[in-house]
């Protein structure tokens, strides 16, 4: 193959890295933008998402589409009750501490991430693609499925910016986020939309997961990466801000796509980390981000 | 705290350091060996606790700091052939280099960003080990030969796979490093580092330059936690990568937190109180991850204080 | 005889609006200078560009003839500038000992002695009235023991000038005459800049008094010539006489 049609599939590879990334960032960046709090364990909902979608799937049987649909509603339903739970139960007898709430949340990782190899086991397990139908481009074939996660992806970022902007809760959820003593002097429950919103949360998480647990398969540790990567992008596009996380996620997807089809991954790590470390040293409103109050 | 009773605190430690000295010669060969290794990794948690108690500055990446040097000392031996002293001298030069360099960087940013700062930082350090394999033996580590690990004073020589000498050496780093903390936290210098944890704003109207005593601590620290590391490389001849890996630098802040921040005697009570849990339960369950999520949980919902901390609250004050 | 402290068209913006508008001021050695006005004057704006915990956005600011415009708020502590904060920010978990103790060790030149610091500490407690509250908590004095600790802790810095930002500031009346008495002993050895909205202090305490309107200096003098001021009295009262 050429170098042209090289760079496109890294190109496509990356966006689809993005796309996933974007949503399990965001989740990251509302939970971070509104309660202040650093959800260390946001990787194991993400991972939670998969290992249900395998669970779901294989009890459900029959056509894959059927059983892919189910996991894609049922499983971020259950993982947004555990974060709900998790919530009530620890984070808001907190208060909200951002350097308790850390301590804890590792806690929560330690804890799902431990189940999960109880439960689930330490083997990787494939879930199958809803349909299998393969794009003929002039160059190579490339997976429908991946450029509908492509789609999707962008579908549910279009919908919850809407959410944000446009409905009641959003301006419930800016408001506390910009001030939650005022908010709660204005009879706004602050508790409920915390609880409410690490839930959404975990569920953006969950749901990024189900989309892509049929490409790389469900693995009690997969939750790793994507809680990096979503801390570099969060960082990266300024917390808090969803235009901010859509670009770094794109920006990052597609050069880790395209760093990792060229160097090592590890190299890729390496110096992803370093430089995103940098930006908050140096730039902490992040890249895209304005000075906060 | 600094003013009561020099005498009573100095004896309590020295009672400890007396008190490990004679378990050597009463514990049965298991918890023997065992008690070496909760001494030397309650050294990384004092190192950790200089900061984090004293300082308030809650670190995510000291795995880092020892990893520093334990490489430094594992890589000088295994590498170099450097005798033991030289090769713990560079396990120190390493901790201290590493820990200067992110003290400068991480020390402009604060709280929750200060947390996130340093675990990246941490995660780089790992990364590297595991990408220079050639040297580092990468994710499978590397065991430092055994005729290596000798210490020669002219004819005699000191053997330190031999279980006693390992034993009397842990427990005298371990010594040192506890009574120069107890100096450090009772010296003028103590006093700015909790003045600085309390209100670092008025410490600044007070005419200290509060980012150099800062910076300080956190190579302090990090001499600590790097001698705990090559003493491990050299007492236990193991050296690998999960030793810098996120949760080396979780496992010392829940040490800490169990044995109580800001207290002297807290580290070693904490890593031997959660080395004891894990023993009894790792009997029922393999699943030693969940009891340390568990406790963290438990800890910061309920006793964050820890376990001296609510003694001292309680009952003696005095304790520094 | 050489101003202590001078400034020259010192200003600071936050955002579009102007809190201290080119000020010019100085400052004589020993004096006892008040500052009043208005609240939102930009008072503790002003003395905090002096002291250091805000940079300033044009101007300069000269102390004991060099320029210290530019330097940290540590510097100029040492240079010889102690404030006291307007919201009282004692160390509340440490010891009404420690909290003098923390200023009085930075300021000794012998190094070691532990005598020392006990004598610095235990001489700017006696002069407060605190000794005998030394080892209490500093969070658990009453609010007007914490002011006076306050005071201590600037005192302990041997300071050449001394900012306090509105000390009276919730004091009982007989607490305030103790006060009045104490200001008085520290400017036998110090320059002090006091900011205070209770009137009948700033008569009895200051020699010169500076008003402040709207970041600008309004007008300065003599007790007795700012009581008769006009324009004082039309920006206090918003009437003119």
């Amino acid at each position: 193959m050429h170098f042209g049609p090289h760079l496109l599939l890294a190109a496509l590879e990356g966006l689809v890295t993005s796309a996933v990334l974007a949503l399990t960032a965001l989740g990251l960046s509302l939970v971070f933008g509104v309660m202040r709090v650093v959800n260390v364990a946001h990787g194991e909902f993400f991972m939670l998402g998969a290992v249900l979608a395998w669970a779901i799937t294989t009890a459900i049987g029959g056509h894959p589409a059927l059983g892919f649909l189910a996991a894609l509603v049922i499983a971020p339903l259950i993982v947004g009750a555990i974060a709900l739970v998790a919530e009530r139960l620890v984070l808001r007898r907190l208060n909200y501490n951002p350097e308790a709430t850390i301590v804890a949340t590792i806690g929560m990782l330690y804890i799902i991430q431990q189940l999960a190899l109880t439960f689930y086991g330490p083997e990787a397990r494939p879930v199958e693609p809803p349909f299998s139908y393969r794009i003929l481009l002039p160059w190579f074939g490339y997976s429908g499925y991946k450029l509908s996660v492509i789609a999707a992806s962008a579908l549910l970022l279009t919908a919850t910016w809407l959410v944000l902007t446009r409905t009641r809760i959003g301006l419930v959820m800016r408001a506390t986020q910009y001030d939650s003593e005022t908010a709660q002097a204005f009879g706004i429950p602050v508790g409920r939309v915390y609880g409410g919103v690490f839930a959404l949360g975990a569920m953006l998480a969950a749901i990024a997961a189900v989309l892509i647990v049929p490409i790389s398969q469900a693995h009690y540790l997969m939750g790793q990466d994507p809680l990096l990567l979503s801390f570099i992008v969060v960082i990266i596009g300024g917390l808090g801000s969803l235009r901010g996380t859509v670009v770094a996620a794109v920006l990052i997807g597609l050069s880790d796509g395209i760093i990792s089809m060229f160097f090592s991954p590890t190299l890729a790590k390496i110096i992803a980390t370093l430089l995103v470390a940098m930006v908050l040293v140096f730039r902490p409103q992040g890249l895209f981000g304005t000075r906060s109050r | 705290m600094s003013e009561a009773s020099p005498v009573k605190a100095y004896a309590l430690h020295l009672g400890v350091v007396g008190l490990l000295f004679v378990l050597s010669f009463l514990l049965p060969e298991y918890y023997h060996g065992l008690l070496a290794r909760i001494m030397v990794l309650a050294v990384f948690a004092m190192g950790y606790n200089m900061l984090f108690g004293y300082v308030g500055l809650l670190s995510l990446g000291h795995a880092m700091f020892f990893a520093a040097g334990l490489y430094g000392a594992g890589l000088a031996v295994i590498q170099l052939g450097w005798s033991v002293p030289a090769a713990f001298a560079a396990g120190l030069a390493c901790g201290v280099v590493v820990s200067l360099v992110i003290g400068l960087l991480a020390l402009r940013t604060t709280g929750v960003a200060f947390m996130i700062v340093t675990m990246m930082f941490a995660q780089v350090f790992y990364l590297l080990i595991l990408y220079f394999a050639t040297w580092t033996g990468g994710d499978q580590g590397m065991v430092v030969p055994q005729p290596a690990r000798v210490l020669s004073f002219g004819a005699t020589s000191l053997e330190l796979t031999n279980p006693t000498v390992r034993y009397m050496t842990a427990l005298a780093l371990f010594s040192i490093v506890l009574l120069v903390t107890l100096a450090i936290v009772r010296s003028r210098y103590g006093r700015v580092l909790v003045a600085i944890r309390e209100n670092e704003e008025r410490t600044k109207m007070l005419g200290y330059d509060t980012f150099s005593n800062k910076l300080a601590a956190v190579v302090i620290s990090g001499i600590i936690c790097a001698a705990s590391g090559a003493a491990y490389a050299l007492l236990f001849g193991y050296v690998g990568s999960s030793f810098a890996s996120v949760q080396y630098s979780i496992l010392p802040l829940l040490w800490v937190l169990l044995g109580g921040a800001a207290t002297t005697l807290g580290p070693l009570i904490g890593t031997l109180f959660m080395y004891y849990v894990i023993d009894i339960t790792s009997g029922y369950t393999s699943a030693y991850l969940l009891i340390v999520g568990i406790a963290l949980i438990l800890l910061v919902l309920f006793f964050p204080k820890g376990i001296l901390g609510s003694i001292r609250q309680r009952w003696l004050g005095w304790l520094p | 005889m050489m101003p202590l402290l001078t400034t020259k068209g010192l200003s600071r913006d936050f955002g579009g609006l102007r809190a201290v508008d080119s000020v010019d001021f100085s400052l004589m050695p020993g004096e006892i200078r008040a500052v009043i006005g208005p609240n939102g004057a930009g008072k503790t704006t002003f003395v905090s560009l002096v002291s250091g915990r805000i940079q300033p956005s044009s101007g300069m600011i000269v102390f004991d003839g060099t320029d210290i415009t530019t330097q940290p708020a540590c510097v100029r502590v040492r240079r010889g500038i102690a404030y006291t904060f307007q919201i009282t920010s004692v160390f509340a978990n440490l010891s009404a000992y420690d909290n003098v103790a923390l200023p009085v060790q930075r300021t000794l030149s012998d190094g070691r002695s532990k005598g020392a610091v006990r004598a610095g500490v235990m001489s700017a407690l006696e002069r407060t009235g605190l000794a005998d509250r030394a080892h209490m908590p500093a969070g658990q004095l009453s609010y007007g023991h914490q002011r006076l600790l306050e005071v201590a802790m600037g005192l302990a810095l041997k300071p050449r000038l001394l900012i306090l930002d509105e000390p009276t500031q919730g004091l009982a009346d007989s607490e305030i005459d103790n006060f009045i008495s104490l200001v008085r002993d520290i400017a036998k050895n110090a320059t002090v800049l006091l900011i205070e909205h209770n009137m009948p202090v700033v008569m009895q305490l200051a020699d010169r008094i500076t008003v402040f309107n709207a970041g600008k200096i309004l007008a300065e003098g003599t007790p007795e010539a700012i009581r008769d001021n006009a324009a004082v009295q039309e920006a206090y009262l918003g009437t003119a006489p």
